[in-house]
Order: structure tokens, then sequence, then C-alpha cells
């Protein structure tokens, strides 16, 4: 258990996020209500209404809207920041890797909800998933404190120089946005002072230094400018490390690449992203307590996708089980392909499961994610597992 | 291998920092039809210079002396708006034959 300390707040994710942004307070915000991002949105416009922040808020007629105005108000040197979730997302996504193209590091809040249809509002990384291919960085948060540590983090990784990508800050729907929880605040001084002042390269609006951006790019270009987002997304690695350790610095809080809890000595573990990395932690510890020797990771940066540590981790492990909270439909999980990548890095390649699990909201309990070691122990996994799926 | 930049000599993110250098890039390598200009015909009347958009009609001393191949993307302009019918469309491949 925690210690609470003295300037602990109670707050849900959604606000959280928007304290964080007061307290860098942004040049410029546009952004539409979609919940359950929705508070994200009324309580910095709040902010912005009582002259909090001295952040341009923009009222746009739709996401798509929102993230055009976000990206070009970017490249002309404004730091920029927006949220949104499933259709929102989904809406943005032709304008999503122009963005990361054009390399203008915007910071984008995802409150994860599952993609319709059917229709649902509820929680899955169906959002995010469908994104992943395009060019932006990816953090998750597991709980409302780390939602709030990581909309400080990320403008900070976003914008170095050798990075220049926009950046995705995952926290799961509902569980994570709407539940309130107890967090300890950085003071806004200190957080001034660790995001900086945002330095552009060669912004649009320089105009002692005219230059074009985002140009009709032929065959002779294209591909090398994909290979140049390639390299900043290997550079992000240490660049998100060295911030991470930085932050640890302010806040007394340690982050990684990977995040592992009990995987040292385990034999199983499982892969896992968001709020379930709390769950399992649980599951695991229930586990432990009957004497299996299991552990639970989660990759913290999704984009750039960790290989070394995640190769580091699996080495000498006997079971692999990643847990997936989107589905391809008619293939696997997102993650589990690129789990299975990671892992041949290695001479030995544990043996992979993938479980698909709380698709469109679905409650997925301590005592589910204790089932799937104990089906994976007992030989009752398959390839691909739909938990809690009746055949 | 087709043909593509090396990275490293490109700035990053699809921009150009250097201004005017759009010049130096030939985009008339697309056109199927050409302008041929009879300057016996031409009057020096530079509407065709007023109407084309890419810059293509050559002009010394205030007078019309060619039309710049480069950048012409055969749109025509030029022939439609030449009030002395002097600028006349031609197939690129019957020109170079």
């Amino acid at each position: 258990m925690m210690k609470p300390k003295h300037n602990d707040i109670a707050i849900n994710g959604d606000s959280a996020v928007a304290l964080a942004w007061k307290q860098i307070n942004p040049d410029v915000c546009a952004a539409y209500p979609i919940t359950p991002q929705t508070i994200i949105v009324e309580k910095f416009a709040e902010y912005v209404a009582n002259g909090e922040v001295d952040t341009e808020f923009v009222c746009v007629e739709s996401e798509h809207s929102a993230l055009t105005l976000c990206t070009t108000s970017c490249s002309a040197g404004a730091r920029t920041f927006t949220a949104t979730a499933s259709q929102g997302l989904a809406y943005m996504w032709e304008m999503l890797p122009i963005t990361s193209s054009m390399r203008v590091p915007l910071i984008m809040a995802v409150a994860n909800r599952t993609v319709s249809g059917p229709i649902n509002i509820n929680n899955d990384h169906g959002d995010v998933m469908s994104a992943r291919d395009t060019g932006w960085l990816s953090l998750f948060a597991e709980n409302v404190q780390q939602a709030y540590d990581m909309s400080i983090i990320a403008p900070k990784i976003a914008e170095n120089h050798d990075v220049q990508l926009p950046c995705l800050v995952n926290l799961d729907g509902f569980i994570l946005t709407h539940a309130i929880e107890r967090m300890t605040p950085i003071d806004t001084q200190t957080v001034k002072k660790f995001v900086g002042e945002f330095e552009p390269l060669y912004p649009l609006l320089d105009t002692d230094h005219p230059v074009s951006h985002n140009l009709m790019d032929g065959p002779l270009f294209y591909f090398p400018h994909k290979y140049q987002m390639v390299l900043a997304m290997e550079k992000a690695k240490k660049v998100a490390q060295d911030v991470f350790d930085e932050f640890a610095k302010i806040s007394g809080r340690q982050y990684h690449l990977v995040e592992e809890y009990m995987c040292e000595d385990a034999d199983c573990i499982a892969v896992v992203l968001g709020s379930s990395f709390g769950t399992m932690k649980e599951a695991v510890d229930q586990l432990r307590r009957e004497g299996m020797k299991v552990g639970v990771a989660m990759p913290r940066v999704y984009r750039p996708w960790p290989v070394e540590d995640l190769a580091k981790l699996m080495k000498g492990k006997k079971a692999v089980i990643v847990m997936d909270r989107h589905l391809s439909v008619g293939s696997y999980g997102p993650m589990f392909p690129e789990v299975c990548a990671a892992a041949l890095e290695n001479k030995e390649v544990p043996e992979m499961y993938n479980y698909i699990y709380g698709l469109g909201g679905a409650d997925t309990m301590v005592s589910d994610f204790m089932s799937v070691y104990k089906d994976v122990k007992d030989g009752r996994a398959k390839r691909v597992n739909y938990l809690g799926v009746s055949e | 291998m087709v043909n593509i930049a090396n990275y490293k000599d490109m700035v990053v993110g699809d921009r150009v920092i250097r201004p005017g250098c759009s010049e130096e890039f030939n985009t008339g390598d697309w056109r199927s039809m050409l302008p041929v200009i009879d300057l016996d015909k031409c009057i020096d009347c530079l509407t065709c210079w007023i109407y084309c958009p890419d810059d293509c009609i050559v002009i010394e001393d205030d007078r019309v002396v060619g039309i710049k191949m480069s950048h012409c993307k055969g749109c025509g302009i030029c022939a439609n708006s030449c009030p002395k019918k002097a600028i006349t469309m031609t197939f690129e491949q019957e020109e170079s034959q």
C-alpha cells in the first residue's frame, strides 16, 4: 500500500490529463468531444475560459478538422495538444500518417475505446491498434497516475530533435478515464521546467527563413523519407529511456520501455498493455502464493516497439502469453506477431500463446487472468484463445 | 533497383528549406502535348506570358523568344489564349520524330 502524501489528490484519468496540460500550458489545442475522452477537453476548455492557461482553444467541426488544424499549427511552430477516442481516431485516420511524415511533435491523448461495429462505446484497444502503423509514437498508462505522468513525458520525447514524431498517450476508456484514483501531482513550476520550451525545427512561421512543408513526394523521395522515420523511431528508444530517468528525478517514479513484474525467475510470463497490467499483477501475486512461477510485463512504449528489451525479457522462458485487447479478425491479436518476432532475437523461442480478451468492454477479472496462466500450464491453451467466449 | 534519393542529403520531414528551388526540379517530363510557337505570327502582346501557369514563356527585351520546356506540362493555355493563333499544340511524339 502506497503511503498517502499530503499533496495527493483524488482525480479521474481524463482530468489528470487535463491537469498535466494545464501545467504545461500548450500554445494551441483543438479537439472534438467524444466519449470517453470528453472530460479532457471539457476540463481543459474550462481552464482556457478561466484564464488559467493562455492556450488558443479552437472549436472545430470534426476530428478530421481537429487533427488537420493541430498538425498545421504544430508545423507553424506552436506546441499543440489534442485528444480523441474510437470513432474520432478513426475519422482522423487520413491525417495520422500525414502528421507523422510532416514530423511535427503533436501530442494526442487517446481514451481507448472500441471501434464500432457492432456499436459499442466501451474499452478495448481497437482504436489505437488500428492506428499503430501510422508512424506515431505510442505510450501506455496503467493507472491514473501514469496517464498524468505520460502526458508530461510525451512532449519531451516527441519534441526531441532526434525524434520529431507525434505521440499518442493511451489511457483505457472508462477504466482510467472515468475512475477516480489517488494521484500525486507534481508542482507546476517543476513540470514547466521539465518539459521546457518548444523548439520547433524549420517552423512555417519563421518568416526570416522561408520553408515549405508537406510537399509532393515522388518515388525518389517517399521511401527515404519513410526511412528517416525508421531511424527517428530507433533513436526514440534511447530518448524515451533518458526522459523516463530524468522524470524519475522530479517525481520518484521510474519508468522503463518495458515494465516488468515478477519476471526474473518466472517460467511463464504474460505481455499486456494498459490498465490490465495492474489486474494481472494481482493475478500473478495470487498464483505465486500457489507456487506458480509466473510474471507479467507491459510495453510502456508500444511505438517504437522495444524489441531488444522484450527479447531480453523472454530469454530462457518456457512460455509467453500475449494478451491482446483487439483482434485482427482472420489473423491474431495485433501484438502477438510482434512479440513472436521479438522472441526470434533469441536462439531459443518459448512456447507462444495469444489470448484475445475484453473486447468491447467485456470485463476481465483477476480470476480470468489466473485461468489464463493455469490453462497454459495444464496444456489446455491453444495458439489463439478467445477469453470467456463459449465454444 | 529504382533510383531513390539518399536520406542523408534530405532535411527532416518532407520539407524544403531553400526558397525558390522548385526551379531546379524539372516537371516537364510527363507532357503528352507541347506548344510550338511561330514567331513570325507573334505580336509580342505577352498574353501567353500572363496566362502560362508555369512561367515557361521566355521573354527578352519585352519580346517573346521561345518556350522553356523544362517545366511545361503541355496544358495548352498559351495556345488557347494567343489572339494571333501563333502557338499550336503538337503531340510530343510527332515532334520528336
